[in-house]
């Protein structure tokens, strides 16, 4: 990955919308890793979620926004119980997910038309309206 | 004693059998659910971004029906619990929130006051939102469920699986330890049950994942009854119908990607309950259960 870092980016007016709908303070993670650690679908996405808080502390907002990692995470909010600063990861995810589902900046994840016949038809209720809620917007 | 109960819309529907066994051992246990008079989803996920007020509208509209009929209301799904819980929560902590909801709902009322003629009152976080098990636990007492029981589950191995609605944000959910939760272990203990404890209790089972990526659902809920199977659990119990259909009928998918897999059968606590207090029949129904758990409790003469 090649980054070219902007001291005005470093903390620009996107960056803080980030840290202003998830509601953390994204200087206050130090890196640990145990958000990374605990979530159970971390070989699923492409940047783990320690690094897209680091990668958001030096600006690269686009590189967290196009991440597989946002869409794969299951808000099971396990990273956020786990972190010893208290710095919620599921809640970042999901401002994320939502300043590109508000702007549609990409397809959804998920689209009504193509979930499956047979999910509409099998799965919980709960499922379908969860998936579309945090996954179409 | 009467008990405002919110169904929510999957035990409504697919989740029947989790309904009509809360009902029925409800009964037995001294308490009639009133269902809510009127109710609606409660939109399934709680919004984790700090400007939405509409996500929240649906569970505090459901909170203010239930605010009309008593000071608490119970309900069964984990979804549910979760974002009835956390919607009352920003109502009592957020004035500026409660305010905007309530606009909302004064909307609302005008609209539709004359058919259903709705009282005029805001809501404000006067309703206690409990979980089924806390019911049994702080309103029964689980000494009293104890009293009630016709047969105790003598050495039948069972797995509770928390999951992660029930549990997590610990500062919100205010239900039990995170990582060392131990109300469905006593709840199981008061059964007589022999209770597995297990690494993956209180892991995620892919939850509303398995919409947009099965296999990624599947890598979690395989998991989870991997990990019980591992400490010899012979049935799995949940409190969450999506946890149900991921651990139970995904069962199939995790046949066919792991050599040797052996099935476990999942089931919802109170259909393990209304058997020790004697209710059979229709009343607890496994016909929709993938891996069928009569087998094993036969084995234990317990049908």
């Amino acid at each position: 990955m090649r980054l070219t870092i902007k001291s005005e980016e470093l903390r620009d007016d996107l960056i803080k919308r980030v840290e202003d709908l998830s509601r953390q303070g994204l200087l206050e993670c130090y890196q640990c890793g145990k958000c990374s650690a605990g979530c159970p679908v971390v070989n699923e996405m492409d940047i783990i979620p320690s690094e897209v808080i680091r990668l958001l502390q030096i600006g690269q907002l686009d590189e967290a926004l196009n991440s597989k990692t946002i869409w794969v995470c299951a808000s099971c909010l396990q990273c956020a119980s786990r972190c010893p600063k208290g710095v919620e990861f599921s809640n970042i995810c999901d401002a994320l997910r939502q300043m590109v589902l508000r702007k549609r900046l990409s397809i959804p994840r998920v689209d009504a038309d193509e979930v499956s016949a047979i999910m509409v038809s099998d799965a919980p209720q709960m499922g379908v309206v969860g998936a579309l809620r945090k996954l179409n917007g | 004693m009467k008990i405002p109960y919110y169904p929510g819309c999957t035990l409504h529907e697919r989740a029947l059998d989790f309904d009509v066994s809360a009902r029925e051992c409800a009964k037995a246990v001294g308490v009639e659910l009133e269902e809510l008079p009127i109710w609606t989803c409660c939109g399934a996920v709680f919004p984790l971004v700090s400007d939405s007020v509409m996500e929240i509208l649906a569970p505090v509209r459901n909170l203010s029906y239930a605010a009309r009929e008593g000071d608490k209301v119970v309900t069964l799904c984990s979804f549910c619990y979760h974002v009835l819980k956390r919607a009352n929560k920003v109502v009592r902590d957020d004035p500026e929130k409660m305010e905007k909801a309530n606009l909302f709902l004064r909307a609302d009322t005008d609209a539709r006051e004359e058919i259903e003629s709705y009282t005029k009152e805001d809501y404000e976080g006067q309703v206690d939102v409990l979980h089924y098990l806390e019911m049994l636990r702080d309103v029964v007492g689980y000494d009293e469920v104890k009293k009630k029981l016709r047969r105790t589950l003598d050495g039948l191995r069972v797995a509770p699986y928390y999951g992660c609605m029930l549990l997590r944000p610990k500062k919100e959910m205010e239900f039990d330890d995170p990582e060392q939760p131990s109300i469905f272990e006593e709840f199981l203990e008061t059964l007589g049950c022999d209770v597995v404890d297990f690494a993956m209790k209180t892991e995620c089972c892919g939850g509303f994942q398995i919409v947009a990526d099965e296999d990624l659902a599947v890598q979690c809920s395989r998991n989870v009854v991997g990990s019980a199977l591992k400490n010899d659990a012979e049935i799995i119990v949940t409190t969450c119908p999506l946890c149900r259909y991921n651990l139970d009928k995904k069962q199939h998918e995790m046949e066919k990607s792991v050599r040797g897999f052996k099935k476990i059968p999942v089931v919802y606590f109170t259909q393990l309950l209304g058997i020790a207090l004697g209710i059979g029949g229709e009343h607890i129904d496994f016909s929709d259960n993938y891996v069928d758990p009569r087998p094993v409790l036969a084995e234990k003469s317990l049908l």
